[in-house]
């Protein structure tokens, strides 16, 4: 055993200090699953940062209230009368008036251009109240100050204000009846918050034209507070609601186009792998054959065919592995916390994110890396182990 | 011509090295089909819009919504042809991922605009005859299983009933299909009738989404967008019309960049593929330098060689880009059953065109190196040096 083991890191040994002149074929497996590898962490990096920017927004104590069978904040009503039961339910947190903390709010799109552009992009408008750090206290004002109640003043949210040039503190922007001045840049620690507007909820009412809400945010007293607070509304024949915990209900608000963006990542990696690996065959198998005697020798000094197999599989594995990690090197350096704004479907409204090289992708990245490795290395190494001793020696 | 058996001898000199270059260069050319044909689908909305047809919105957003009389004040100005009312439904059929549009049409005028939807005329005789009628794309109806004559469910996304029930329920009473089968993303919806829609909902009654403008003269576009949209200025519900072909681009563009990802990806896999193609064009030169050599004794000129190297290298990879755009043909369809909202995905002759072009640069790129290394060899050093 111990001298199998031997004869491994002797073979291997020899192997890869012959890799530097071969420098020009072994870059292909090198450059081959740098570029499969690159590009899967690349999209998938985006489908992660989607991902973390909704499923990162609000706390397992809130809960967001909308109209029963409406998908998102858009496509839901809420009266002010259901607004006032909601508030009344028990679980609902309150400050020493006994005042509920509820944000009952509206939600419209405006149509907001980019510079030196006239086609619209899709922004949100959410109709809010001054005090709204009661119950979202990551909200802070970074620049400017917020909105007074009742006039036609906006606050805009950090991601939008650096994917939209045109929303510069000073400046207006058409939000309904004409144009708002821009007071003040928020931030909401990177949640999707960060890619709206947010404008007081009855100047909103007013210039839109509209009685009703479209939502109801609740800090409850605690996180186990929801079922009691859920079924309380739930079975008030007043009502026809969907209660859900404002961490679940964003999150499910990222799953189309994350997948979406995964069905298109690991297509395009699995094709581009099937290439790699093609490419990685024909380096292993021309290493083998330019070191036919060398392997012939060592076999006839009586090395055996498994030191032999497992020395190209290595030789293999490493050129890889090393195109692996320029790959997630490469994504990591062009990509990662490369700021980035799409029309997410599932609310139809445009959404700021960041792309996010994270470990896991990084080791996932890796795996692809070996595993194509592995799958070019391992006939090259079985012919190699496979060769004829005799007939390799006289060859020549 | 009579050099093609000595070109296809060359390249199959070595059997499996030639296999796998090939079959990694059909799986870039694979890939890029595919894409492509992401791509142009993505962008089918603007390149088939109706060059007569304008889109009438709020100003401030598409979500807003106009007054039922607007239609009425359009239709009565001069040039304009018809107008159809349409609104966003926002609805599923029994989960959120079964998701499908459904608006809300005025369906007359609107299948009078759009001649490139196809319904036979007997179910366009029964959707306007039923009221609660509903007609769909046949790809929908293939995906979902539905028959004419079946009660369709859909849940309401916005709009619930008068009694607040959110399950309404329509006849199916029509299948329509494009002309044009690449059409198909664009016109994957439900349409149903808007004096049903407004007579049942609960609320918003009286108001429309927007409005779909025919115009009499194409020419007279840019005219007829400013009186539509001044015929509202100042009003509680101004308007912004676009040409149809403007709001598709501009939904598009609200995805992003989707061209420039596209095109990122297959630029990294072209890169990839130089190195892997231009290794085998190399090393099969290297190896046959003798060969070469011989050649060159027999007379052939160094151009001679070098065209031949050149001819390799051109059959390489035109072979293997076929190949990859055969395997696409065979493959898009299925993909384009499968993928909800990529019904028209299929191989246009620009990304035929395309690939092949590709192919020819990627076999200048890595033959060119090898073959001036064969044209420059010199007969005696060649022969000696083995």
């Amino acid at each position: 055993m111990a001298n199998t083991l031997n004869q491994i890191v002797a073979v291997t040994a020899l192997n890869l200090r012959s890799i530097p002149s071969r420098l020009g074929t072994s870059m292909v497996i090198v450059i081959g699953i740098a570029g499969v590898v690159g590009v899967l962490v690349a999209l998938l990096s985006m489908g992660a940062g989607f991902e973390a920017t909704l499923g990162g927004t609000g706390t397992p104590a809130r809960t967001i209230v909308l109209r029963g069978g409406s998908t998102d904040e858009l496509g839901s009503v809420i009266t002010r009368e259901q607004a006032q039961v909601v508030a009344d339910a028990p679980g609902v947190a309150r400050d020493a008036e006994g005042k509920a903390y509820t944000l009952p709010e509206l939600y419209l799109l405006t149509d907001v251009a980019k510079p030196g552009s006239t086609s619209p992009n899709n922004v949100v408008v959410r109709g809010t109240y001054a005090d709204v750090s009661g119950v979202r206290p990551e909200f802070r004002i970074i620049g400017g100050r917020m909105f007074q109640p009742g006039v036609r003043e906006v606050v805009v949210g950090a991601g939008a204000a650096a994917q939209f040039e045109t929303l510069k503190l000073g400046g207006t922007v058409d939000v309904r009846d004409g144009p708002w001045t821009i007071v003040g840049l928020f931030e909401t620690n990177g949640d999707v918050h960060e890619s709206e507007l947010w404008v007081d909820v009855e100047a909103l009412q007013t210039a839109s034209r509209r009685q009703a809400y479209n939502s109801i945010t609740v800090q409850l007293e605690n996180a186990d507070a929801f079922q009691g607070f859920k079924d309380a509304l739930t079975t008030d024949p007043r009502l026809v609601v969907s209660v859900q915990r404002e961490p679940d209900y964003y999150a499910s608000r990222s799953e189309q186009l994350h997948l979406l963006i995964r069905i298109l990542g690991y297509t395009v990696a699995v094709i581009m792998g099937i290439g790699a690996v093609f490419g990685a065959l024909n380096v292993m198998y021309a290493a083998v054959a330019t070191r036919t005697v060398e392997i012939a020798t060592l076999r006839a000094l009586g090395f055996g065919s498994l030191p032999v197999v497992v020395s190209v599989m290595i030789e293999a594995l490493a050129l890889s592995f090393a195109g692996g990690c320029v790959g997630a090197l490469g994504a990591y350096l062009f990509f990662n916390g490369h700021t980035v704004n799409t029309l997410n479907f599932q609310t139809f409204s445009q959404v700021a994110f960041d792309f996010r090289v994270t470990p896991e992708l990084i080791k996932q990245g890796l795996s692809w890396a070996l595993g194509m490795g592995l799958l070019g290395g391992l006939f090259p190494a079985v012919r190699a182990a496979r060769l004829p001793i005799i007939d390799a020696l006289r060859a020549q | 011509m009579k050099y093609l058996p000595l070109v296809w001898a060359a390249l199959w000199r070595r059997r499996p090295r030639t296999i796998f270059t090939m079959l990694s260069i059909t799986v870039a050319f694979l890939l890029y089909a595919l894409l492509s044909g992401v791509n142009a689908a993505f962008n089918a909305g603007v390149e088939i819009a109706g060059a007569d047809r304008l889109v009438a919105t709020g100003r401030y957003s598409l979500t807003q919504v106009l007054p039922f009389g607007h239609l009425q004040q359009v239709r009565s100005l001069a040039g304009v042809h018809s107008v159809a009312g349409q609104s966003w439904f926002g609805g599923y059929y029994q989960k959120e991922s079964n998701f499908f549009p459904q608006f809300p049409t005025e369906i007359e005028p609107y299948l009078a605009m759009y001649p490139e939807i196809v319904l036979p005329a007997d179910q366009k005789e029964a959707i306007l005859n039923t009221r609660t009628g509903a007609i769909i794309a046949k790809t929908l109806a293939d995906r979902f299983g539905f028959k004419v004559g079946d009660r369709i469910p859909i849940i309401a996304g916005i709009w619930p009933l008068a009694d607040g029930s959110n399950n309404w329920e329509f006849d199916l009473v029509g299948i329509f299909d494009t002309k044009n089968p690449k059409e198909r993303s664009l016109y994957e919806m439900m349409l149903f009738r808007h004096d049903y829609f407004d007579e049942a909902r609960q609320f918003g009654k009286g108001t429309i989404g927007w409005m779909v403008v025919k115009v009499d003269d194409p020419a007279q576009n840019e005219v007829i967008v400013d009186q539509i949209d001044a015929l509202f200025a100042n009003s509680p519900n101004e308007t912004r019309t676009q040409t149809e072909k403007a709001f598709n681009q501009s939904f598009i563009k609200q995805m992003g960049d989707i061209g420039l990802i596209m095109s990122s990806i297959i630029g990294a896999v072209f890169f990839t593929l130089l190195f892997l193609t231009g290794n085998t064009m190399m090393q099969s030169v290297r190896e046959r330098v003798p060969e070469l050599a011989v050649l060159k004794t027999l007379g052939y000129s160094d151009r001679a060689v070098l065209a031949l190297v050149l001819a390799e290298s051109l059959a390489l990879c035109l072979l293997a880009a076929l190949a990859g755009i055969g395997l696409a043909a065979l493959l898009l369809p299925g993909i384009a059953a499968k993928l909800p909202g990529f019904s028209g995905l299929s191989l246009s002759p620009a990304t035929v065109l395309g690939a092949m072009g590709l192919a020819v640069l990627l076999a200048l790129i890595v033959g060119l190196p090898p073959a001036l290394r064969a044209m420059r060899l010199q007969i005696v050093d060649a022969l000696a040096a083995h």
